[in-house]
Formats: C-alpha cells, sequence, structure tokens
C-alpha cells in the first residue's frame, strides 16, 4: 500500500519534471521561476537545512519539484522529533476572490499535508488552516511580492 | 416578526394621497442622465419644539437636518437633483400649509418636500408632504411619531416613501450596512465587525478586533448576521445576534466551515465546509439544527446564494479547472455552469428581485462587478477596477455595494480597502464613506417593513 502510493509520487514527479521542462521557456528571474517563488527571502527553518514554506503558482495547489524536495526535509526532520506536531498554515495572494482563497489556502495546505503523510508522517500530528489572502508576507501588489503569498507554511504546534 | 425593534410607531394617519394620475414619475431603469429635480424644504419647527430638540439632540434646527438627510439620500440614488436651498423664496412653515407652485417652478423644481417636525409626550413627530410642482397637487401626506434619537431615520424613512411614490418601486434608505473595519499593515491586519446606517452614519463597532473576521451577512429576515471568525484560531461560520451581542457557532464541524450566507426566510445557513483540501456546500436549519451536504465533488465549490424563492442556489466552483459560476436546484441536483465568458468568476449573489445574479469577474489583470441573467445570458460589467469584489444587493435589487482595494508599492504603502456602490445603469458609482478602511459589505433588508 505504502510501496504503491511511493511509486504514484515518483511517477507524479516525473511527470511533475516533464511539465517544468515543457515550460523551461517561461521566463525565469532570479526568484520565480513561471510565477512560483524560488527565492529565499522568506524562508525561515524548522531545523539547519530545513526550509519551514513552498510555493505555488497562481491557482495552483500543485506541488513543484523543489517544495517535494522541501517537504520531504521536514518529513525527515519530523520522523527524528517524533513529539513535535506541526500545523500547515495555507495561503494565497491578494489577487483572487476572499471565499475562494480560503478554499485554496486549504487546498494547498492539504497538498503539502498529503505528501508528509506519503513519507510516512501521520496525519494525527498534522493540523491545517487556511488564511486565505489575511496573512500575506509581503504587502507589496506585485508579481513578486504575490509569488511569496502562495504558499503552505509548516508550523511547529507545540 | 416584530421588525420595528427600534421603537418606530408608524402613525399612518392622515390625509391619504388622493389618487392621482398624470403626474410625475422617475424612470430608475435608465442612467442618471436626467435626474429629476426636487426641493427639499426644511421641515418646520416651531420655537418651543425647536428647544425641546436642541436640548436632546445638540442640533440647532432638528427641521434642517432631516431635510439634510432627505436631501443626500436622493442626491445618492442618482435619481433626483435637490435644489439649493438658499434659491428657496417661500418659508418652510407656508410651504408646507400650501406651496405657491409658480415660486418652486421659477427655480426649476418639478417635486417639492414640505413638512413639520414637533416634540410631542417627548415624541418627534413629523408631518411630510409631497408636492408635484407642475401639476401644482399634493402627492402625498405621511405623519409618523418616533423617538427623538431616531431623527436620522426619520429622514430615511421619507426617503423612502418619495423614492417610492416617485419610481414605483420600494426605497432602500432605511437600511443598514454591515461590514469590516479593517486598520493596520497588510500583513497584519486587524478587522473588526461594525454596522452603519445605509449613509455612513451612526458606525458601531461589534468586535474587538481580537480574532480575524470576514464576510458578515445580514439575515434578509431580521436582524441577524452570521459570519466567519477565527477565534481561537478555529475558522468557523458564526451566528450573531446585534440587537443581544449573543453569539455561537454554527454547526459542529470537524474543520473550517466560511462563506455563510441565509436562505431567504432566514431560518437556514448555506455555507462551505472544507476537508482535506475540498470544500463543498452545506446547509444548517437553524431550528432543528441538522446538518445537509448540498454539492459532492472533489472541487472547489463555495460563495453560495439562494434564489430569493429558496428553489435555487447559484455558487463558485473551479470544476471546469477555474472559478466560474454554476446554478442548481436547492438539493443540489441540475448543476449548471451558467457563466461562459473570459476570465474567472467569482461570488454570485442572487438579486432580491429574483431576475439578476451579481459577480465578480478576473479578466486580464483587471476585477470587474457585473450582473448576467440567471440562465448566465445578458452578462453586464458595472465597473472595472485594480481590485474590486464581493457584491451585495440593496433590498430593492436596485444597487449594488461592494468594497475596492488600491494597489500598494513594495512597503505596503499606498494600500486602502473602501466601500463603493454602484447602481444597475452603472452610471452612478459612489464611496460610501466609513472612518476606517472597510471591506465585506452586507445590506440589511428595510428596517421599517
Amino acid at each position: 500500500m505504502k510501496l504503491n502510493k511511493i511509486f504514484k509520487n515518483i511517477l507524479l514527479i516525473t511527470f511533475a519534471t516533464m511539465l517544468l521542462s515543457a515550460c523551461a521557456t517561461k521566463k525565469v528571474t532570479n526568484q520565480m521561476q513561471g510565477d512560483v517563488y524560488t527565492g529565499k527571502d522568506t524562508v525561515e527553518y524548522l531545523a539547519s537545512g530545513v526550509p519551514d514554506r513552498v510555493f505555488f503558482a497562481t491557482n495552483e495547489s500543485v506541488l513543484t519539484t523543489a517544495s517535494r524536495e522541501t517537504l520531504r526535509k521536514q518529513a525527515a526532520w519530523l520522523r527524528k522529533n517524533s513529539k513535535i506536531n506541526v500545523v500547515l498554515e495555507g495561503h494565497a495572494d491578494e489577487r483572487g476572490t476572499r471565499e475562494y482563497n480560503l478554499a485554496l489556502g486549504e487546498r494547498r495546505a492539504n497538498a503539502a499535508k498529503d505528501y508528509l503523510m506519503t513519507y510516512g508522517i501521520s496525519s494525527n500530528r498534522i493540523s491545517v488552516i487556511s488564511y486565505g489572502k489575511e496573512r500575506p508576507v509581503d504587502s507589496g501588489s506585485n508579481p513578486l511580492a504575490w509569488s511569496k503569498n502562495r504558499r503552505s507554511v509548516t508550523v511547529k504546534a507545540n | 416578526m416584530n421588525k420595528t425593534k427600534f421603537y418606530i410607531i408608524i402613525i399612518l394617519l392622515i390625509l391619504i394621497p388622493k389618487t392621482s394620475f398624470g403626474l410625475i414619475e422617475v424612470d430608475i431603469t435608465r442612467g442618471n442622465l436626467n435626474p429629476l429635480p426636487i426641493a427639499v424644504s426644511p421641515l418646520f419647527v416651531e420655537s418651543k419644539s425647536k428647544k425641546e430638540f436642541q436640548n436632546l439632540l445638540k442640533k440647532k434646527n432638528i427641521g434642517e437636518e432631516i431635510a439634510k438627510v432627505v436631501e443626500s439620500n436622493l442626491k445618492s440614488s442618482g435619481l433626483f437633483n435637490p435644489l439649493k436651498k438658499e434659491a428657496f423664496l417661500q418659508k418652510p412653515d407656508i410651504a408646507h400649509l400650501k406651496p405657491r407652485f409658480e415660486d418652486w417652478s421659477l427655480i426649476k423644481a418639478q417635486a417639492l418636500i414640505t413638512g413639520e417636525v414637533k416634540y410631542e409626550n417627548q415624541k418627534l413627530r413629523v408631518e411630510f408632504r409631497l408636492w408635484d410642482v407642475l401639476a401644482g397637487k399634493e402627492m402625498m401626506a405621511l405623519a409618523f411619531t418616533t423617538v427623538p434619537d431616531n431623527w436620522r431615520r426619520v429622514g430615511h424613512i421619507i426617503t423612502d416613501k418619495v423614492y417610492q411614490r416617485l419610481t414605483g418601486e420600494k426605497g432602500y434608505f432605511d437600511t443598514r450596512i454591515i461590514y469590516v473595519s479593517e486598520k493596520g499593515p497588510k500583513t497584519n491586519r486587524i478587522k473588526k465587525l461594525a454596522i452603519m446606517d445605509q449613509d455612513g452614519y451612526n458606525i458601531k463597532y461589534l468586535t474587538l478586533g481580537n480574532e480575524l473576521v470576514l464576510t458578515p451577512r445580514f439575515n434578509p429576515t431580521n436582524q441577524m448576521v452570521t459570519y466567519l471568525s477565527y477565534f481561537k484560531n478555529l475558522p468557523r461560520v458564526y451566528l450573531l445576534d446585534i440587537e443581544t451581542g449573543v453569539q455561537e457557532v454554527v454547526g459542529d464541524f470537524p474543520g473550517m466551515t466560511f462563506a455563510p450566507r441565509f436562505s431567504p426566510d432566514g431560518k437556514k445557513i448555506i455555507m462551505s465546509f472544507a476537508k482535506d483540501g475540498n470544500s463543498d456546500i452545506y446547509t444548517m436549519d437553524l431550528e432543528n439544527r441538522i446538518v445537509e451536504k448540498i454539492t459532492n465533488h472533489p472541487s472547489i465549490d463555495t460563495s453560495p446564494s439562494f434564489s430569493p424563492d429558496g428553489k435555487y442556489i447559484c455558487f463558485n466552483s473551479d470544476r471546469s479547472g477555474y472559478q466560474q459560476i454554476y446554478v442548481m436546484k436547492s438539493d443540489g441536483t441540475n448543476v449548471k455552469r451558467i457563466s461562459f465568458g473570459r476570465g474567472l468568476y467569482g461570488t454570485p449573489v442572487w438579486s432580491p428581485r429574483g431576475d439578476l445574479i451579481a459577480f465578480t469577474k478576473l479578466h486580464k489583470g483587471k476585477f470587474y462587478i457585473g450582473v448576467m441573467r440567471v440562465d448566465g445570458s445578458g452578462e453586464r460589467l458595472l465597473t472595472e477596477n485594480y481590485y474590486q469584489e464581493a457584491p451585495s444587493w440593496s433590498p430593492n435589487g436596485r444597487v449594488l455595494i461592494f468594497y475596492r482595494e488600491t494597489k500598494s508599492d513594495p512597503e505596503g504603502k499606498g494600500f486602502t480597502a473602501k466601500l463603493w456602490s454602484i447602481d444597475l445603469t452603472g452610471y452612478n458609482e459612489r464611496l460610501v464613506d466609513t472612518e476606517t478602511d472597510a471591506s465585506d459589505p452586507s445590506w440589511s433588508s428595510l428596517l421599517s417593513e
């Protein structure tokens, strides 16, 4: 069952990689790929080398390759620290209606939760909350600011 | 069903208007190209009453103040052009008895409002008349009594009666707006529930700002409100009685509930419940607490709104891949997509008249407030801006109130959130002034019905 899920993930990753290489012509700035944030400005660390957040494309809740890597690091850290529980906080940018964004934030945080679970973290240790567009980390009104705000942040709950 | 909670005792006396034909009429389906010139004479107050009101209300001339409320309401509708009172030739007391119509037509007034305010048995008694200047006839006369503190409402009720007499449709002036008051930096906004009269007066704050609150909506049948609160960091739909301040969680859901609205009979709340990355639409009966699941789809289903007969629900879903508007029967069957234009569509809300659905649209980086017929045809965009959303209908279905945000620089400067209204013609757009930034407005039904 678990193997099956991992296999499914590998398939998904291959798929995502293919998709990404297909989009290689999209503009790549030093902080964004497509419209997904790839910089480090707002990132905090749960432990050395374990980033606390992953970023999403506009209107999307699909995990990028980089997000998966981050979440695998978080899963490894959670396995080592079995007493720590986490809250996944899902967020959206300001360019969407409030109610839809609440649902989208929840969907994003759950995408991260599902991935942590496939790497063996029990759902009892993970809770999810959506803030929609209510708690941006960057208050600018520009594409880079919005990319930093489309995120799921893993926060220690205890 | 006692809606006249504010002790308004409307004594519809009197002088019932003689039925009249061929008198002035205002067509509200057209733009404000030719607003009707109307004179609102200051209401007459005899000196003894004037003194009493001065002591009670700290207003020098309450008759003038009430007339100002009426004037500003009429102007904001975009259908009337209230004339400057410096030009008035006749004194208020004499005009109220019997206007000299030549004097009023000289200043181009087509309609005239006169009246008298009295202090009687510790109450405020007002009597007013609406005159057709050109025909030289009285169109309406009415009197009512209320507590003096309600003097602004007196102005709103007069406006409603005049509006109805001249347009043939109910007014929307004796109403309130509940909204979210906003303060502080974008990254840590403090939000409070606030309520005010439709014209921005009498603002009261209903929460302290300790927790995030969003999307308050009025019960169309009374003065209850449903909204989303992050109390104890658990986003849940709440029910609030604004008279008593008592609030309670709606239902017992193991996760976020949001996007609440009342059914048209006020007996149910319809909302979204999010679980495991999927949001579906549910209703809860407020009497027997029975919860029903209305949609069952792996996509996001949210922003539900009932048709006024309660038979249908419009809602927002991304089941096609992107946010679009759908309509279904109130039991969740017969789901049909109705938005097919370019762009994304959100926040559908059914008109109280039943004929239109208002929405927010995002297309090429711009946000629009628009309306379409309930089958999706006849889409009309009323206003375009950098960011705006969440229209709410006036109870007569002629005006929408919504909120608009401005762009901010990288430091967050320049950001504002304000309430705006626009009528269905799209010509009459107005800022609804609030002392703080504001969002998520919801329009009440008429208070004095």
